[in-house]
Order: C-alpha cells, then sequence, then structure tokens
C-alpha cells in the first residue's frame, strides 16, 4: 500500500498549502460563528465581557421576550419525534417490501423519494397550504401536524440513509433463510430484517433530526412555531438569547451528525 | 407572471445562484484538494463532514445572525475596521440587508456544501493513475491538467448545478436577514402568502412556486445528465 500511498501524495498538496487553504477556509467560515459566540457575553453599552445572558438563560431568569422561545424548543422536540415515528413508519415496511418482492419498483420508490429534493420548500408550501387548512379541520391546528410536511422534506435523506444499509446486507438470502428455518413472516421482519436495518434507521433518524430541527420555510409560512421560527421572532426583542440558542442548538446537531459519520464509517469497516 | 417586478426577483435570484455557485465550486474544491491525502475514514474527515453538514443544511437561520453579528451595524468585523482602520464599510448605506449582503452568508452554506458533494468524486481519482503519472514522468501539474481535471469535469459541473439549485431554493437565511422587500423569487412567494393586499394577483404565489419548479427541474435533469457521465470513471 506505501506505493499507492506515495502516488497519492504525489498528486495532493503540499504540507504548506493543505494549512493555509484549510486555515483561510476555518477563518472564512469560523469568523461569523466566533462573532455570534462573542456577541453572547457582550456587555452591551457598558462593554466588557459579561456572562450575564447565558445565567439569565440556564436560571430560567427570563423575560417575556423569551416566551416564544419554549413553546419552539417543545414544538421542535415534537415534530421531530412525530416526524421520526411516522417516517420510520412509512419508509421501512415499504423499502422492505420493494427490496423483497418488488424489485422493478425500486426505480420508481427511488424517484418519488427524491422529489421533494427537487421542489424548493417555500414552492412546496404555496401547495401546501390549501392542504393544511384540511389537516386543520381534522387534527386541529397544534404545530405537531407539521410533521406530516417534514415527513416528505425528510425523505431523500431518509431514503438514503436505509437505502446504504438494505444494500449492504443481503435481504433476499436472510429472509430466504429466515423462511425456511420456519420463522413466520412477522417474526422474519422483526427478529432478521430490523436487527440488520438498525443503522440504516438511526442514521436516518438522525439526519430527520437534524433536518426537522432546522426547517424555517415551512413553519413560517404556514405560521406555526417552531424553533427556527421563535428565533427569529425573539432575535428582534432579545437577540442575546437568540442567539445563545443558536450556538447550542448549533452545537447539538453538530454532535449528531458527527455521531452519524461514525455510524457510516464503522458499517462501511465492517463490510470491507 | 410578465410584471417587471416578477422578473427581476427572478433574474436577482438567478444572478445571486449563479455567483454562488461558482465562487462556491471554486472554493469547495479547493478545501476538498487540500484534504487530500487525509484518511478517508479519520476522525478528521468525519469532522469535516460533519460540520459541512451543519452549514450546509442546518444552518439557515443560524447564518443569518452570525452575520449580523458578524458584519451588521454593530457586528464585531464592521466595528474592528471602522475603529481600527477607519474603513466604513456601510459609508455606501446598509448593504448587508439588501442583494449584496446575500452573498457572503449564501457562500457559508454554498462552500460547505460542494464539499460535501465533492470529496466523495475526488475518491474516485484512482492511485494508479498517478502511479501511472508518476512513472511516466509527469509532474503534479501535468496529472491535475491531462488526467485529475477532464476526469473530474462532469462532477464539477454537475456539482455547479447542484449548488445553483441550491442557493436558488434557499429561503431561511434571506428570510431571516431580510424582512423589508422581496429581492428574490422566494421573498416574493412570502411577500404573496403573508398579504391580501396585491389586487388581482391572488395566485401569484402559485405561478411564482410553479416557476421555482420548472426552473428546478431544468437544472436537476441537467444534473441527472451530468451525473450519468460522472460515474463513468466510478466503477
Amino acid at each position: 500500500m506505501t506505493s499507492s500511498a506515495d502516488a497519492t501524495s504525489a498528486i495532493g498538496p503540499s504540507a504548506l498549502t493543505r494549512t493555509i487553504v484549510l486555515s483561510a477556509a476555518g477563518l472564512f467560515l469560523g469568523l461569523p460563528l466566533f462573532a455570534l459566540g462573542a456577541f453572547t457575553v457582550r456587555g452591551g453599552l457598558a462593554g466588557g465581557v459579561t456572562l450575564i445572558h447565558w445565567r439569565d438563560l440556564f436560571g430560567g431568569n427570563l423575560g417575556a421576550a423569551a416566551q416564544p422561545l419554549w413553546e419552539g424548543v417543545q414544538n421542535s422536540i415534537l415534530l421531530a419525534i412525530v416526524t421520526v415515528a411516522v417516517m420510520l413508519a412509512l419508509l421501512v415496511p415499504a423499502m422492505i417490501l420493494v427490496r423483497l418482492h418488488l424489485p422493478r419498483m425500486v426505480r420508481v420508490l427511488e424517484f418519488i423519494c427524491l422529489i421533494p429534493l427537487t421542489i424548493p420548500a417555500v414552492a412546496l408550501v404555496v401547495g401546501l397550504a390549501p392542504v393544511f387548512s384540511v389537516v386543520a379541520r381534522i387534527f386541529g391546528s397544534g404545530s405537531w401536524t407539521l410533521a406530516f410536511a417534514y415527513v416528505i422534506i425528510t425523505l431523500p435523506y431518509a431514503y438514503r440513509s436505509i437505502q446504504a444499509n438494505l444494500v449492504a446486507v443481503d435481504v433476499v438470502t436472510l429472509t430466504e433463510a429466515a423462511r425456511s428455518l420456519g420463522a413466520s413472516w412477522f417474526s422474519t421482519i422483526k427478529d432478521v430484517i430490523l436487527p440488520n436495518l438498525r443503522r440504516g434507521m438511526l442514521a436516518a433518524s438522525f439526519i430527520s433530526v437534524a433536518v426537522v430541527l432546522g426547517e424555517y420555510a415551512i413553519a413560517s409560512l404556514l405560521s406555526r412555531t417552531n424553533l427556527q421560527t421563535a428565533l427569529v421572532l425573539v432575535s428582534k426583542r432579545d437577540p442575546y438569547v437568540s442567539n445563545i440558542v443558536v450556538l447550542l442548538s448549533l452545537v447539538l446537531v453538530l454532535i449528531l451528525l458527527f455521531a452519524l459519520g461514525r455510524i457510516g464509517t464503522r458499517s462501511r469497516r465492517s463490510r470491507s | 407572471m410578465g410584471d417587471p417586478v416578477v422578473l427581476e426577483t427572478f433574474w436577482n435570484s438567478a444572478w445571486l445562484s449563479a455567483l454562488t455557485a461558482v465562487l462556491g465550486v471554486f472554493f469547495g474544491a479547493l478545501i476538498c484538494y487540500a484534504l487530500i491525502g487525509t484518511k478517508p475514514d479519520g476522525h478528521f474527515r468525519n469532522a469535516i463532514n460533519a460540520v459541512s453538514g451543519v452549514l450546509a443544511q442546518f444552518a439557515g437561520v443560524p447564518l443569518a445572525f452570525a452575520y449580523i453579528a458578524t458584519m451588521g451595524l454593530n457586528g464585531m468585523v464592521t466595528v474592528f475596521l471602522k475603529e481600527s482602520l477607519g474603513i466604513d464599510i456601510y459609508a455606501n448605506g446598509t448593504w448587508l440587508y439588501e442583494m449584496p449582503g446575500l452573498i457572503l452568508p449564501y457562500l457559508a452554506f454554498q462552500i460547505p456544501l460542494m464539499v460535501i458533494v465533492f470529496l466523495p468524486a475526488l475518491e474516485a481519482l484512482k492511485p494508479q493513475w498517478a502511479e501511472a503519472n508518476a512513472t511516466l514522468g509527469g509532474r503534479r501539474s501535468a496529472f491535475w491538467l491531462r488526467i485529475g481535471l477532464p476526469v473530474l469535469a462532469p462532477s464539477l459541473v454537475g456539482s455547479l448545478l447542484l449548488l445553483f439549485a441550491n442557493a436558488f431554493s434557499a429561503y431561511a437565511t434571506a428570510a431571516a436577514l431580510i424582512s423589508q422587500g422581496s429581492q428574490i423569487v422566494p421573498l416574493q412567494i412570502r411577500a404573496a402568502l403573508a398579504s391580501e393586499t396585491v389586487l388581482g394577483h391572488e395566485n401569484l404565489g402559485g405561478a411564482l412556486a410553479l416557476g421555482m419548479i420548472l426552473t428546478m427541474i431544468v437544472v436537476m435533469s441537467l444534473y441527472s445528465v451530468v451525473e450519468r457521465r460522472a460515474s463513468r470513471w466510478r466503477r
């Protein structure tokens, strides 16, 4: 392997180039985030550095200005849970069924799942608005109903995570083995297939949670409150609090995606 | 739809997306190049991927806040430039909350997206080609000019289209940054949906959305054609 590693390094950048490019990129992308952090410890007109805004947030010592934020956080968490649940309940059985019995439908399912990538969320909302007036009549206008829209926008990401897993394990052989050993369909799915798809389902859930927590367009245009719309609202009255919460949410999603990367890496290794 | 205002917002959206796509492809590809030789499964790559994912897919509203904190009227960079170097970047008006102000925040999610989509494409460059190049006496520049760029060209064009589509459909950053006026199509849709004062334009929102979707379909069809060419070297 050493020869190919040498060859790769021969076409790759020198250590100096790499350091310069990555530092410049880090500076350009990191500076705004640093400024965001610096803003949250700014002492206002008096100047200086203060942790008072952080203490206010965690001490529960917040004015009415921050009230929508709690509602937004609660709604977003609920939305994330409902979206993941509905997404898994719809997508996993469909994908297993197509994989096992309808191989010709694979392209169709893939096409359907990838459509939301092509349709901008803003454009989707225009079509969703009349649909949601019906939804509101049936389920009420609670924020959790947004989850129906969120399932659509998370489909492409969830599909690809699960598909990667589904291709990697030989579901057909596993099923035939389980069936020929006398397992019922139910226990084949529950005890054989689902445990093998755990990694893909976990990855799909992580990426869906990240997408739902970051969603702004649909919620704001349908006048529902979620984390992001609450942030925009609160930022106009108390930018310190909203910026702190933005930082925290960025860190949370970063951790989610980092964990997602670890899942992917491990499954790639175990395959090879 | 033929309204000059609507045409102008489509034009604005188009040049903003095109500009940030070109710059995003260039700088994103540069970052990918700098990452050649790092371990594909290592913690470093994973961290880069996670950071890129956050910025590219999650950070719509947060990026708007971050740029207000950086370059707003009392932002860190604005104040620093003014007090230390005597440069007032807003001498000719506060452009952060208008069209030019969208360029930098858009780049902040375009460049990471380029890293995400282009990094896997770089792995298509087989070590054997580098070996062959070295055996035949080629240098790094020869490799990139004769092998690297021609092989990666379809991927680069595909990424360009993808970034264009991404910027064209982005809403959150612009909406959080610009609260007055509708300079780009998504904001025009917001105005059409939120207000009922535009008489005789009840279905403008639908028409605008359809215009967006048609644009996206054209771009994404081109993308799938280019992508098929790009996958030729990935076997």
